[in-house]
């Protein structure tokens, strides 16, 4: 796990996460500002995907439990893609403040899977 | 913006749909946080119960038991009819007991729980969340009562009417 690399995949979770929730509660139906925030999220968390697979090979490896790890991981890579065909079938306010939770929940996953990989002790 | 303008007035024009429907509105927000809930319950049960089962089986399969739970109380509140809606009752108010009596023993007694569950502690590990959600759902279920059905003939045709939003459901 690159620790500078994930502060900013948390950062752009919070961002987008706060976005979505201010434009959810400010009335505004999912909008492509909206929507790609989340598909932002997504691709930083397959890019996460990719670091999280390799890094050991490079010697980089995690603390804690890996299965922990992953189920975390796998558990907010579904969430994006859920939050978002979500938003697809309903546009309404609502639907932008379900992007809004689906970021921050992603963010607070990402923060966990840094203390896993970095602080816990298997 | 023109399309949302037109999501509305085909909602207004078909207000029986809507009215069988809970999962919309501000629903959906309560609909979200509990499918987030019961995929962090059923990922912290399954990791738990793969790696240390054997150290404390009964706060395990409680965590087990709970995750399941959530997974059923997310569906319910998304699947309209009246055995649903009495289903997801069932599920909020055996998350709401459960929630207050482990909790409560917890903290009285945490031999009895060395390990975490979603519910130890009041669901603190889970920002208060296990707490909360339960109330906000029965309020909201309280607030959006199935229409009465005259007979029970009837049941078979909100089910099918349930059954052209499919797509729902598999979100």
């Amino acid at each position: 796990m690159i620790e500078w690399f994930t502060w900013v995949q948390v950062g752009v979770a919070v961002v987008a996460g706060v976005l979505c929730l201010a434009l959810g509660f400010a009335g505004r139906a999912p909008s492509d500002l909206t929507n790609g925030a989340l598909v932002l999220v997504e691709l930083l968390l397959l890019v996460q995907l990719v670091i999280a697979l390799l890094a050991p090979l490079f010697g980089n490896q995690p603390s804690g439990s890996v299965l922990e790890f992953y189920t975390y991981l796998v558990g907010a890579l579904l969430l994006p893609p859920a939050a978002v065909f979500w938003a697809l079938l309903e546009r309404s306010r609502w639907s932008t403040v379900v992007l809004g939770v689906a970021a921050l929940s992603v963010a607070v996953m990402v923060y966990r899977m840094l203390q896993i990989w970095t602080v816990q002790q298997a | 913006m023109r399309e949302s303008n037109d999501m509305t007035d085909v909602r207004s024009a078909r207000p029986e749909t809507d009215r069988g429907r809970r999962m919309s509105g501000i629903g959906r927000v309560l609909v979200a946080v509990y499918g987030v809930l019961a995929l962090a319950a059923v990922g912290r049960s399954f990791v738990q119960i793969a790696t240390k089962f054997d150290e404390a089986p009964l706060a395990y399969v409680l965590s087990a038991l709970a995750a399941v739970v959530y997974v059923v109380a997310t569906i319910a509140l998304v699947r309209s009819g009246r055995g649903w809606y009495r289903i997801a009752w069932a599920t909020l108010i055996f998350e709401f007991t459960g929630v207050l009596v482990i909790g409560t023993l917890s903290i009285v007694d945490p031999e009895l729980f060395p390990h975490d569950t979603v519910w130890s502690w009041f669901g603190r590990g889970y920002l208060f969340i296990p707490l909360v959600l339960p109330v906000l759902g029965m309020w909201w279920l309280a607030k959006h009562r199935p229409p009465a059905a005259p007979a029970s003939p009837a049941a078979p045709a909100t089910d099918s009417e349930a059954g052209t939003g499919t797509g729902a459901d598999a979100a």
